[in-house]
């Protein structure tokens, strides 16, 4: 068997499918959830929170500040342009597309972050079901080891739609 | 929230895009026939040159600088103000962010074209783009224009993200909604998402920090727009004053432009649940708001030139208030100030109608206020044997509403592509809070947060 999941009308439900797998004896890298909207007032969804996002933001600010300084420096000093009886290397003005290119270094950065960490773009799990944009939410175990147990433990009330991939 | 409240919420914000009505062509053939004629007068205009427009000495800059700083203004609707209600977490954000962010986007790609529009020759337009190159020319980092370029660009480009990333779980859920083509469509645009807790996490702290990032940059781009004029030893143009106020007046004209899109998308594609009127009175508060503030800023700006009595800057401050720009000066006033102050402060007028009117005359108000900065210090510099007048010509109008009609075009074509109103965020504003907090805590206890 490839796959089994169940679909749950309300994340109390999905929650207590959640707390079962774990009980029976499965890992949570090994336990699938989705849903068409972020539940973090449930455990379940405080998953996997922890992100050098932030950081890794900053670095990128960093790295745009550094080659908005670069690129007006050295090519002001390269390209001399006499204007206004200003200097040549003029930092007043330099400011300000260092600050623009800060900025867009961060930007990119956390959007290339969110990118890889998410994998997206990527290709869709077998495990999805368009029962998810419904509002459903799915808790699944790929490739269990013991299906029975997964399945059991799935089923934890009347309300669940239990499917199997094989 | 409950099942079937989350599938109501889906099923009307989803219809639009499923359904077409003869509506949406009739808007698009009209429309698109404004775009069309604009395009072919610019094109008309560049086969002739600048001599069609009103363009000329001393007035170099008319309609279609006013057009730039014009649009440029209403891009701060969006991004800036979804950014920061998602800061401060204002709730009743939720059915307004994406309506907001999607006039930033198209005001900015409208108003960055009038620089273009504006050339001589725009196929050399590329010439901004820093690169060594043979003809050893290189951007001049000190000219405003320059930053104008760098700002608008890093603004578009962080806005563009802003809007695009939030859809991905609404693409989602369309692609599992359609059927045949656009299935396979919405498919490739969702990007794969699945919806898992690690993908919301990464997505809400990516919205985050670029709404952190975005506010600056946005108070950025209008400060330097403002510098065009500032930076230039102008009449009435070299005042410090004039970044906040151009600051102040963008938010002002883009609360203006959104609360009119909102009004327009309610009673056209049905939303009245969603956009309903604590949306409006929210808004216009914040319309009022910044209606006093430029109030404020007027006042100064006016006053200290006229306390000053500079021989240079009076014939400019006596021709809008006393000379041929009076009548557009006076009308301002009364659009962006006497206009909107009872329909805003008086709470039984704040209602839907009361808040679109009060945005029609400040949309109206902010335009004249763009050109009488732009045109009337033109018409008189410091020496009166330069002085002159411009009377805009056909091309420059049809070319003007053509900008106006765009803009409705984008919109209709985007809200019959795209979800309106995030619908995942919509979902997400019907949880209870109290909960939300209760289980950040049990984590944080468990050790799972940092």
């Amino acid at each position: 068997m490839k796959a089994v999941y169940a679909l749950y009308s309300h994340p109390d439900a999905a929650q207590r499918a959640v707390d079962e797998l774990r009980a029976a004896g499965i890992n949570d890298r090994a336990i699938t959830i989705m849903s068409s909207e972020p539940l973090e007032e449930y455990e379940f969804g405080q998953r996997d929170r922890k992100t050098w996002m932030t950081w890794i933001a900053a670095l990128g600010g960093a790295i745009g500040m550094t080659t908005g300084y670069l690129l007006t420096r050295l090519t002001q000093s390269a390209w001399p342009i006499d204007t206004g009886g200003m200097p040549i290397v003029s930092n007043w003005t330099n400011l300000i597309i260092i600050f623009e290119l800060t900025m867009l270094g961060s930007v990119f950065a956390t959007v290339i972050t969110l990118l890889i960490t998410a994998r997206i773009p990527g290709r869709q799990s077998p495990l999805h079901d368009p029962e998810i944009s419904d509002g459903q939410i799915l808790i699944g175990v790929l490739q269990p080891s013991d299906p029975d147990v997964v399945e059991r433990a799935l089923r934890i009330g009347a309300g669940e739609k239990l499917k199997t991939i094989s | 929230m409950n099942h079937t409240a989350a599938n109501t919420i889906t099923e009307d914000l989803v219809r639009p895009i499923l359904r077409t009505t003869w509506k949406f062509y009739l808007g698009v053939a009209v429309l698109g026939s404004v775009v069309f004629a604009a395009v072919s007068t610019w094109f008309y205009q560049i086969y002739w040159g600048l001599g069609v427009t009103g363009d000329n000495w001393p007035v170099f800059w008319g309609f279609h600088e006013t057009n730039f700083v014009f649009w440029i203004g209403i891009s701060h609707a969006g991004t800036l103000i979804s950014a920061i209600l998602r800061i401060v977490n204002a709730t009743w954000r939720r059915p307004v962010t994406r309506c907001a962010e999607a006039i930033t986007a198209f005001a900015l790609m409208i108003g960055a074209l009038f620089p273009l529009i504006h050339l001589g020759r725009p196929w050399l337009a590329w010439w901004l783009i820093p690169y060594p190159s043979e003809r050893g020319l290189w951007p001049n980092y000190r000219s405003p224009l320059v930053w104008d370029f760098f700002a608008i660009n890093t603004y578009l480009t962080a806005s563009l993200l802003f809007l695009l990333l939030p859809m991905l779980p609404d693409f989602a859920i369309v692609r599992d909604r359609a059927a045949g083509f656009r299935r396979k469509i919405y498919g490739l645009l969702s990007l794969g998402w699945q919806g898992t807790p690690k993908q919301w996490h990464r997505l809400e702290t990516a919205m985050h920090i670029m709404a952190l990032a975005i506010i600056p940059v946005a108070v950025s781009v209008h400060t330097i727009v403002s510098f065009d004029f500032s930076m230039a030893v102008v009449p009435m143009w070299a005042s410090t004053i004039f970044g906040p106020y151009f600051v102040a007046g963008a938010i002002f004209s883009g609360i203006a432009a959104l609360l009119i899109a909102m009004a327009l998308i309610r009673k056209v594609l049905h939303l009245e649940e969603y956009l309903q009127p604590i949306h409006f009175q929210n808004l216009g508060k914040l319309l009022l708001t910044m209606s006093l503030l430029w109030g404020y800023f007027t006042f100064n700006e006016r006053l200290t030139v006229w306390y000053h009595n500079e021989p240079s800057e009076m014939p400019v401050f006596f021709s809008t208030q006393s000379g041929p720009y009076a009548p557009l000066f006076w009308t301002m006033v009364f659009c962006n100030f006497i206009l909107p102050f009872p329909l805003l402060a008086i709470r039984k007028l704040r209602t839907i109608t009361g808040t679109v009117i009060a945005s029609c005359g400040v949309v109206v108000g902010m335009w004249l206020e763009r050109f009488l900065i732009v045109v009337p210090s033109l018409a008189h510099k410091q020496l009166p044997y330069s002085w002159g007048t411009y009377t805009p010509q056909w091309p420059e109008i049809v070319i003007m509403t053509g900008s106006f009609a765009a803009m409705g075009l984008l919109y209709v074509l985007f809200c019959k592509f795209v979800p309106i109103i995030s619908i995942w965020e919509l979902k997400v504003g019907q949880h209870p809070p109290l909960k939300a907090a209760e289980a950040v805590q049990a984590a944080e206890a468990a050790g799972e947060l940092v």
